[in-house]
């Protein structure tokens, strides 16, 4: 792809223009404004940080169910075995896997949140 | 339908205030995407009055299926307000002849209900060690407020409740493993039953009223209000979505389980078990997981065309990092 600019920091002068109009907005679309730039934000994260984050969750996902595939192929035959009740919390990796996958993703969703069992550091 | 809230508050002044009561303010507080919230306030025959507007701006939508109506819940609150519990006092339920459509008034209260003040916010210090235990005592109140005759009001347990949104995410066609683990996790560990009681049913920070000295002052928005589990209305509170960025305090993001059980038992309601307090908890994590693919779709199939649908969507991937963590702690 061209890097004059790159994707993102197409997405990221978007979302400065944003924040750089919402005091002139009335409270809702300013809200909404709000809204918009944190979903440049999430599409700049996406473009950067979303290709190791899918080769990560398929590495973790082949390696739980012993096949390799695509994301999507993975996902589904994932999805299938723990509704079969084949694949457990008991499962070995299954958990670690899936723990990878959650925080690579909220990474990219939404950064500031703090899971539950975040460790306060003060 | 586009509709003069403004005028139609004027002519309510006129109709609580008597003849001659002039609107003094009138403004939206917020805007859910069904539901709005106006303030206004009248000089009426009796002197000045402060009140608060609730109505529904749109017809139901896939994601408040489960919602009462408005006049439901203004008996709920009067029925619990009368046996103790804190909540606004309901000044008027609006007909045809006030045209406002489904709405009610009621007494405005002070306080602060944004969810991230009552965490942060240095004015809330010293009242927020006793919060927990507050919120405790006042579900006692609502659980043990008979509910008012002839509402309808739906009995769910734990089970239904996995039927219920197990059916929905599967409508959805999303494939989210994390979420199909969840599912298969509390089905092996629902808590026996109990008698069920009247439930608030969104009981969290966010929907309660804090005042910065006393604490509690009134619990709002009771759309979701049902039969079923006292432990659901425990376990909502502490769903890490409604911490504000303090999961290291498990109630609201202000408290502890401890306080919130020890506040339940020590104003006469039934004491619960913690285990059964994170059934519902992770439920609600799922729930919430949920209900925000629900609002994703309500975008994508064009029922709302609001930025902030797509991205409440973004939204799943917060329960499902809440979700590894419970699932590897166990209940």
């Amino acid at each position: 792809m061209i890097t004059h600019p790159r994707t993102e920091e197409l997405a990221e002068s978007v979302r400065l223009w944003i924040d750089e109009i919402r005091p002139t907005l009335d409270p809702r679309n300013a809200f909404l404004a709000r809204v918009a730039a944190n979903a440049m934000a999430t599409i700049a994260r996406e473009i950067t940080q979303g290709p190791a984050a899918e080769a990560a969750a398929i590495a973790g996902m082949a390696g739980v169910l012993g096949q390799e595939g695509t994301y999507a192929e993975l996902n589904s035959a994932l999805c299938a075995r723990i509704r079969s009740g084949e694949l457990t919390v008991e499962t070995p990796g299954l958990l670690a896997a899936l723990t990878t996958m959650a925080r690579d993703q909220i990474a990219i969703d939404q950064p500031s949140y703090k899971p539950e069992g975040t460790v306060r550091s003060e | 339908m586009e509709l003069d809230v403004r005028a139609g508050l004027e002519k309510l002044a006129g109709r609580l205030g008597g003849e001659g009561a002039k609107l003094t303010e009138a403004g939206r507080l917020s805007g859910g995407a069904s539901m709005e919230t106006w303030a206004f306030g009248f000089e009426g025959k009796d002197g000045p009055e402060r009140l608060i507007l609730r109505r529904r701006s749109a017809p139901f939508d896939e994601e408040t299926a489960r919602s009462v109506s408005l006049a439901t819940e203004a008996k709920l609150i009067q029925a619990t307000g009368a046996n103790g519990a804190r909540v606004p006092k309901v000044r008027h339920v609006c007909d045809d002849a006030d045209g406002l459509g489904e709405a009610y008034v009621m007494v405005r209260v002070d306080g602060e209900t944004l969810g991230k003040k009552i965490v942060q916010d240095p004015r809330f210090d010293a009242v927020r060690p006793s919060l927990a235990r507050q919120c405790g005592e006042s579900l006692v109140a609502i659980h043990k407020t008979p509910p008012p005759a002839g509402l309808n009001l739906k009995t769910v347990d734990g089970v239904a409740e996995l039927d219920r949104y197990e059916e929905v995410y599967r409508a959805t066609g999303a494939e989210r493993p994390i979420l199909e683990l969840a599912f298969q996790y509390l089905r092996k560990h629902v808590p026996t039953s109990v008698e069920p009681t009247l439930l608030h049913g969104d009981f969290r920070n966010g929907n309660i009223m804090f005042d910065p000295e006393v604490g509690v002052a009134a619990v709002l928005d009771w759309e979701l209000a049902h039969i079923g589990d006292p432990a659901e209305d425990m376990g909502w509170i502490c769903t890490n979505s409604w911490r504000f960025g303090r999961p290291d305090r498990p109630v609201g993001g202000f408290g502890e389980y401890a306080d919130l059980l020890a506040g339940y038992a020590s104003a006469g309601g039934r004491p619960i078990e913690l285990s059964r307090v994170r059934f519902w908890q992770m439920l609600g994590s799922l729930r919430w997981g949920v209900m925000c693919l629900t609002m994703y779709l309500s975008w994508r199939d064009g029922v709302t065309k609001s930025v902030e649908r797509p991205m409440i969507g973004r939204r799943v991937s917060e329960t499902e990092a809440d979700l590894v963590v419970l699932l590897e702690e166990g209940l």
